[in-house]
Formats: structure tokens, C-alpha cells, sequence
């Protein structure tokens, strides 16, 4: 387990999604808005090319509470806000600190950052250390 | 045009999702998890799990099938085309594994106006077959241009 002390920063992820990471997800999750799969598509309707998917860069927010945690049981909670858009084939970089720690109890303040732009903010985790 | 908020409260027909264990190695594999407890059964036995364990997120695989209907319920008239999703929080119990029957049901929790824009709030609750909510979901969804 990570030092999740107060003010202490969790391990961060860095994952850089590929070309094809899209694809894959939404075939795993059942999300295919074509915004996400087909470059035609999202450029018609204004955006820069395909985005990723907002629960597939909350799913990296996650990883990094449960690896920091030192498993799935310990994430109780997590709550977060999207922003702007994610792409493909640039690093996602998840960082995160924690705030409070007692009783058991940790919360952890987290972003997710893609070329120094926040794609998820105020993200708060609750985790439950035994 | 103001948004409609008649549907606050309106609760959907329950859903039913059989989880499997090769759906978990998919969702574990796509989202980068190494953690051998989501990917091989031995070790998700040997520590203590029935069987593959679902990564906390894949909860948005088993409600997926229960949160989406509303979204395009007439009755609350959200412009699929101008929506993007603005928000997320889970909430978990007990850990879900491959075997687990998971029923889901979701509500109107919000529909509101601030500045142009609606901000439409749906939760889920999911119960595993042992009757134990595995984990609540709020799913904030933003229309532009309301």
C-alpha cells in the first residue's frame, strides 16, 4: 500500500491510449457513440477527431485509488466532474492527494491531465483502509 | 425552452445483467488493469474471491442496460444530439465476480436549468442476487443550449 497519509501524493498512472483503444473500449463497455470510434463522424458534428471515452479515463481515476490502495475493496467511492475532452495517442497522467485520513477513512483529491489540460476535475475519491 | 422536469422521480422497469468471467478480462484488459484478481481465476481464488473479480467500474457495464433507456424516454424530451456527460460518482458495497447476477434500477433524480444549459440526473441503484447493493450510481448528463 501507498503512503496515504494527509497531503501525501498517491503513485501516479500515466497511460497513453493507442490508436485503436477506442475500439476496444467501446466493444468492452457497450458504448458506441460514434464519436468515439469514427474520425468521419466526429468531425462532422465539430470535434477534433475521435475523443476518448469519459468512463474509460474516470476507469484510469480508479486504477490509481486501487493500486494505490492496494486493491478493488478498498475504493468506496468516487466521484467526478468531466472536462473537455480526451484524445487518443496522448498520455493520460492521473495524480492525485490526499486530503483527510482517519478512522479508517482516506479521501483523495485526483485529476486526470492530457497535454497539461484537465480532462477530469475535482475528482474525489473515498477509500477504506482496514 | 425551459426544461421539462415533469419526469423527476419516474423510476424504470428493473434490469438483469449475468456477469462473465471473459466480460471482466475484456473490461480489465481495455482499461489497463494488471491486478491478477480481475484477470486469472487461480488468483482471484487464492485471494479469497469466488471467481475474476469486476473492476469497481465495471459497474458502468452492468447498469448500462438500466441508464440507458431514460436517456431517450419522450417523456423527458433530453436532445441526445447536444448532450454531453458532465458528471459521475459511484458508490460501492461488496465487490462483484464473475458469476454474480446484478439487478439495476434507475430513477429521475434531477432535471434543471442554470444558464442555457440542462443538467439531467439520473441514479441507479444495483443489487447483487444476494439482495446487497453492490454500488449506486449518479449519472450527470449536461444538454447545451436549452
Amino acid at each position: 500500500m501507498a503512503d496515504l497519509a494527509v497531503g501525501a501524493q498517491i503513485p501516479e498512472v500515466r497511460v497513453t491510449p493507442d490508436k485503436y483503444l477506442t475500439a476496444r473500449y467501446a466493444g468492452a463497455s457497450g458504448d458506441f457513440n460514434p464519436i468515439h470510434i469514427d474520425e468521419d463522424f466526429a468531425k462532422a458534428v465539430g470535434l477534433p477527431g475521435r475523443i476518448l471515452h469519459g468512463l474509460w479515463t474516470m476507469a484510469q481515476v480508479a486504477r490509481a485509488q486501487t493500486e494505490a490502495a492496494g486493491g478493488p475493496e478498498h475504493l468506496k467511492r468516487l466521484a467526478v466532474q468531466f472536462r473537455g475532452m480526451g484524445v487518443p495517442e496522448q498520455e493520460v497522467v492521473v495524480s492525485g492527494t490526499v486530503r483527510e485520513s482517519g478512522e479508517g477513512k482516506v479521501i483523495v483529491d485526483t485529476v486526470a491531465e492530457q497535454s497539461g489540460k484537465q480532462i477530469i476535475r475535482n475528482a474525489e475519491a473515498e477509500l477504506e483502509i482496514a | 425552452m425551459p426544461v421539462n422536469s415533469q419526469a423527476v422521480g419516474k423510476t424504470y422497469e428493473p434490469t438483469l445483467y449475468a456477469v462473465g468471467r471473459e466480460k471482466i478480462r475484456e473490461y480489465a484488459r481495455a482499461v489497463g488493469e494488471t491486478n491478477p484478481v480481475h484477470l486469472d481465476v487461480q488468483a482471484a481464488r487464492a485471494a479469497g474471491h469466488a471467481d475474476v473479480v469486476a473492476p469497481p467500474m465495471f459497474a458502468v457495464v452492468y447498469s448500462a442496460p438500466s441508464v440507458g433507456p431514460p436517456i431517450f424516454d419522450p417523456e423527458i424530451e433530453l436532445n441526445f444530439a447536444m448532450m454531453v456527460h458532465g458528471g459521475q460518482e459511484f458508490e460501492w458495497g461488496p465487490l462483484v465476480v464473475a458469476g454474480d447476477e446484478i439487478t439495476t434500477v434507475t430513477s429521475v433524480k434531477d432535471i434543471s436549468e442554470r444558464d442555457g444549459r440542462g443538467y439531467y440526473v439520473f441514479e441507479s441503484v444495483s443489487i447483487n442476487q444476494r439482495g446487497e447493493q453492490v454500488c449506486r450510481g449518479t449519472w450527470t448528463n449536461i444538454v447545451r443550449g436549452v
